[in-house]
């Protein structure tokens, strides 16, 4: 028994035509049929027209209760605060992650350890329970200060004052976020080729200006990506320190709906704001990415 | 062509590069087994030798991307990447490493331009942060460089838009703009086409017509019969024989390099 088929046996004379016989010019090509593909095209969109002509139709949306919170001061402060947790999050905690991201490539084993502890540490920790963490800092310690361990300290403050519920979270926001950002730029640093440093150094070009000239701008064609997504889920993930009760997005539209019973317009308000802002976080991706790829291609 | 080009009239006593005794191991397999090697100012030294025997290492430790683990290296009479007091060698910060290897041009076999620059800025970026050029003036003296190897009209391409040759062409380029007084080649035509050979060993041979001292590693033997004033073979870590090419070449005496020839020529 064989698996493959003998070639069909045509009548005697007759052969398949091959290549461009006589008469070529005269060939079309015919493109094969894929009547199942219609099928699920056509399947699709009957299921979306449905989904639109619901939204539209059903009186459940209130979509004049939207249009009422939608554009509302208490809503448009509270998006303020979430683009304000966003921004902080992400500045700070880039800034950590670059840092923690070279301790990490250094040659010191005690940095790298350092490094490593402090990615699985608060990889590990849920983002809420440590936010809850800060939130509570003030009953751990009563008062920080800055001196030798052990010693005489230099400063001190005051927790209480220092870390106000909007400090407690971009601080938990932005220390979770380094742990991310860290392994997201180590793999950036890491998909250099290691001519690139070497060749820098052998121009004798100084250690930093190699990383920020040579080596960074390379590393940003990997890094972009995943860093876009990082600061998209950072921004979704703000919604979290409503636990917090801070005035963000998610809490606000929780407020107004506990006050008026309207849930579903309210969350649709709250869905709209985060579709839109991550929609145009993606066009800011889109370009800074196209200024990265710079030389990349033929 | 620049003054730290050329070569000074009266050749001084020492040396412009002297290796004495350099080993090297990677763990546990010697790679640089006692090298001794002499070059004098203005000389082309060609060094031949099969893969693995440790070519790319010994010209690696010449500016210092490599340290040695035993011996000592020193250009233009100082050691490289050492201070040497009464008996002891500390080795020198970075900065002052760096500042040496800018008077060392080295040019790689897989060029390692900067993708992400312009021809141009790959030129200028070394005068311009290392040396503190002017960034104007470094522009200046890259497109004369680039005039002089026939890319004039490439300053604003990236180098993913230019020939395997064009980049090596621009490569050494890169290297010269620290007008460096001793140039250092490995294989900079083995990852060419055949076809883009010829356009790069020009651009080495006009350098070294110039009084440029250079070592070449290059498996290019008609070059090194041109341009060499001296030939090396390595293997295994040493250098087995030294001389003219028309010594080394035509006339080898050990037996390696006789075989190495057969098989390259
Ligand atoms: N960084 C390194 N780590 C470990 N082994 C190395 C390293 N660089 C070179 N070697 C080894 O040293 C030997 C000599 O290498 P190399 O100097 O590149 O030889 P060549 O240039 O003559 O081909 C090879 O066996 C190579 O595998
Ligand atoms: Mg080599």
């Amino acid at each position: 028994m064989t698996l493959t088929s003998d070639p069909p046996v045509g009548k005697t004379g007759e052969r398949p035509e091959t290549g461009a016989g006589p008469g070529a010019d005269e060939l079309t090509v015919v493109a094969v049929r894929r009547p199942w593909r219609w099928a699920a095209v056509a399947a699709t969109a009957v299921v979306l027209v449905q989904f639109g002509h619901g939204l539209v139709t059903n009186p459940g949306w209130e979509w004049d209760v939207f249009a009422q919170y939608f554009a509302s001061e208490a809503i448009l402060r509270a998006v303020w605060v979430t683009l304000q947790l966003t921004f902080h999050g992400t500045v700070l905690g880039f800034a950590l992650g670059v840092v923690l991201a070279f301790m990490r490539l250094s040659a010191s084993p005690f940095l790298r350890a350092v490094a490593f502890g402090y990615v699985w540490a608060f990889r590990s920790i849920p983002l809420i329970v440590q936010l809850l963490f800060w939130f509570n800092l003030a009953y751990l310690y009563g008062e920080l200060s800055i001196g030798i361990p052990f010693g005489p300290g230099f400063f001190s403050f005051d927790t209480v004052g220092l870390v106000g519920a909007m400090s407690a979270a971009v601080l938990g926001l932005a220390l979770h976020q380094a742990a991310y950002a860290a392994e997201i730029v180590r793999g950036g640093v890491l998909s250099v080729d290691g001519g690139q440093l070497e060749a820098a150094a052998a121009l004798g070009i100084p250690r930093l200006r190699r990383l920020r000239r040579i080596v960074l701008p390379q590393a940003m064609r990997s890094i972009l990506p995943n860093a876009a997504n990082e600061i998209v889920s950072l921004f979704k993930g703000t919604s979290i320190v409503s636990v917090m009760a801070i005035g963000e997005l998610f809490y606000q539209v929780q407020v107004v709906y506990g006050r008026t019973g309207r849930v579903v317009p309210l969350l649709m308000v709250a869905t709209v704001w985060y579709v839109l802002l991550t929609t145009a976080l993606s066009v800011v991706q889109h370009y800074v990415e196209r200024h990265y790829a710079k030389g990349s291609t033929r | 062509m620049s003054a730290a080009l050329t070569t000074p009239p009266a050749a001084p006593a020492v040396p412009k590069v002297e290796l004495r005794g350099v080993r090297k191991s990677f763990g546990s397999t010697e790679v640089l087994r006692g090298v001794d090697l002499d070059v004098a100012a203005g000389e082309v030294t060609v060094v031949l030798g099969p893969s693995g025997s440790g070519k790319s290492t010994l010209l690696r430790t010449i500016n210092h991307l490599e340290k040695v683990d035993g011996g000592s290296v020193s250009v233009d009479g100082t050691l490289v990447g050492y201070r040497r007091s009464g008996n002891k060698l500390y080795e020198l910060r970075e900065r002052e490493i760096l500042r040496r290897r800018t008077r060392i041009g080295f040019v790689f076999q897989n060029f390692h331009l900067f993708p992400h620059l312009t021809v141009l800025e790959n030129i200028t970026e070394a005068p311009v942060s290392a040396l503190r050029r002017p960034r104007r003036e470094a522009e200046e003296a890259a497109r004369k460089l680039l005039d002089r190897v026939g890319l004039a009209d490439k300053e604003t391409a990236y180098p993913k838009q230019l020939s395997g040759g064009q980049q090596q062409r621009v490569a050494i380029a890169r290297a010269l703009a620290l007008e460096p007084g001793l140039l250092l080649f490995d294989e900079p035509t083995s990852a060419l086409d055949p076809e883009l050979v010829g356009e790069v060993l020009d651009v080495i041979r006009d350098l070294a017509d110039g009084g440029t001292t250079m070592i070449v590693v290059t498996h290019e033997i008609g070059f090194a019969r041109e341009v060499a004033d001296t030939v090396v073979f390595m293997d295994e870590g040493r250098i087995v024989e030294r001389g003219t090419p028309a010594e080394v070449l035509d006339n080898p005496v050990h037996e390696r390099t006789r075989a190495f020839l057969s098989k390259v020529l």
